[in-house]
């Protein structure tokens, strides 16, 4: 891993240097349960990452990962009391990359049918709960279910068809913009498991636990420079 | 659609790996962490650590296998054995199991199974049910909860406590055979449908499992979201792949890797 980097460090023109000289992830932690899981993953992957409460550290940082399990809203009150909603989304506007995970994919939509408070509006749209019509369907949806890639996207590149990740929710993202779902998976109904808008990408499932198609999207976005494209 | 899971269990005692057949007469088969990677290499869904310690003191080792796992293996985990409280809960949870298996525990205080459920969600909690066959007509379901590794009877329906379960708030449910457990002649599967049909939550049939048809048969006729296996796995019988793809080529929608 090391040496690959290094390897293309040498090989890469200097114009596209910086985005893989600036490997430190910042990692949001506020209380959200699973900020550990991603960090050990980073540290299989070789990429050097922090896990921060801080909201200093959000301004200043090269990429973010926004993690989250649990209720939304809950997670949306400890962000507030910390000022951690105003600085993501300031980095957000500075253009910093950020992948959101879980419940920190479902914060950055309008809103929430989990929560009165407004969300982050970084994506316009709201989570909307599950209510299948087929008693066979269980909520939570959880387990590993096939991902759909519609928009290609630099963070799901290694992503082929039929493969599966790993899913724990009651909630789905639903943007109001379809150009902003990259992936959808179904459950009774069609839903986006993967959304994204210029530097943000967010992904409803959990990708640092969903083996080694979540650990390729993960490495993906260490050196994602934020362009969709 | 959701997948079936696989799952394999792995007993661990003062933080090695054994297999137990009926829960006595355990035997020494490695190091719980490597078969715990290979098995996540090899394209498993999910594993179960049953720390089966006797002792308190040797408890804080299961802690340091949960952390390594955590470090070498992208995918969920729970943890069972041994956890009495929500601190307890919380200790491994933070050591990188994604749920909790609560066993004894919940049959002798069912609260710490709601109050696990509020401070983690309920998917991260699951209803761990050791079950034997009753005596004709001594309980409406005909068959009992047992506890200590089916040393100890408990008088209590095994179909009421899965429904109680589920309504304290556990997010699975694991229907383990004991009468099954360790034979290799496969699960419990009428015990398992009853249960499937009579809640709302994956139930994971555990038991029994020898050969891929039981695996087949727990899924389809037993009704099972996920089955667990263990020594057909640990010795080497069978690999994760031969059992996924013959289920894969009977129909079943299951993840594969390879």
């Amino acid at each position: 891993m090391r040496q690959d980097r290094i390897l293309s460090l040498l090989t890469t023109p200097t114009n596209e240097r910086s985005s893989d000289s600036h490997l430190m992830i910042h990692i949001v932690d506020y209380d959200a349960g699973n900020q550990t899981s991603v960090k050990r993953a980073l540290d299989h992957l070789g990429v050097a990452s922090v896990i921060t409460s801080d909201p200093e550290d959000l301004v200043r940082a090269e990429r973010i990962v926004f993690p989250g399990v649990g209720h939304a809203h809950s997670a949306l009150e400890t962000l507030r009391k910390r000022g951690l909603d105003e600085a993501l989304i300031s980095a957000a506007d500075r253009g910093t990359p950020i992948l959101g995970i879980c419940v920190g994919c479902q914060i950055l939509l309008s809103g929430s049918e989990e929560t009165d408070l407004p969300c982050l509006d970084l994506i316009v749209g709201r989570c909307l709960k599950f209510r299948p019509d087929d008693a066979a369907l269980k909520v939570p949806h959880m387990g590993w279910n096939a991902l759909r890639v519609d928009r290609a996207h630099p963070v799901l590149r290694h992503v082929r068809p039929g493969d599966e990740v790993y899913f724990v929710h009651s909630f789905y993202p639903a943007p109001d913009d379809e150009r902003d779902v990259l992936a959808r998976s179904r459950y009774g109904v069609e839903f986006a498991a993967v959304i994204g808008r210029r530097n943000i990408v967010a992904a409803q499932f959990h990708v640092e636990k969903s083996g080694p198609v979540g650990l390729k999207m993960l490495g993906e976005f260490a050196r994602w420079d934020g362009n969709p494209c | 659609m959701l997948s079936k899971r696989l799952i394999s269990c792995l007993d661990v005692r003062d933080g090695r790996l054994v297999k137990s057949v009926r829960f006595v007469n355990t035997k020494d088969i490695g190091d719980p962490v490597s078969a715990a990677r290979r098995y996540y290499e090899a394209g498993l869904d999910e594993l179960v650590f049953y720390d089966i310690t006797a002792s308190s003191d040797q408890r804080a080792i299961m802690l340091d296998v949960v952390e390594e796992v955590a470090r070498q293996v992208f995918i969920p985990f729970s943890v069972g054995g041994g956890l009495r409280s929500v601190d307890d809960c919380r200790k491994v949870l933070e050591a990188g199991a994604e749920k909790v298996n609560l066993n004894t525990a919940a049959v002798s205080n069912p609260g710490v199974i709601s109050e696990a459920a509020d401070a983690f969600g309920v998917q991260a909690v699951v209803l761990s049910m050791d079950i034997r066959a009753a005596g004709s007509g001594s309980l409406p379901s005909g068959y009992e909860i047992v506890t200590h590794g089916g040393r100890r009877d408990t008088g209590m329906d095994a179909l009421d406590w899965a429904r109680r379960g589920e309504a304290l708030g556990a997010g699975e449910i694991v229907v383990n055979s004991i009468d099954a457990d360790g034979t290799l002649e496969g699960y419990e599967l009428k015990l398992t449908r009853m249960i499937a049909d009579n809640v709302g939550i994956p139930v994971i049939a555990s038991g029994g499992g020898g050969r891929p048809e039981h695996l087949y048969d727990a899924l389809t006729e037993g009704g099972a979201d996920a089955a667990l296996v263990a020594s057909m796995l640990h010795y080497g019988h069978y690999s994760v792949d031969s059992i996924k793809r013959r289920l894969h080529d009977q129909g079943l929608k299951i993840r594969m890797t390879n």
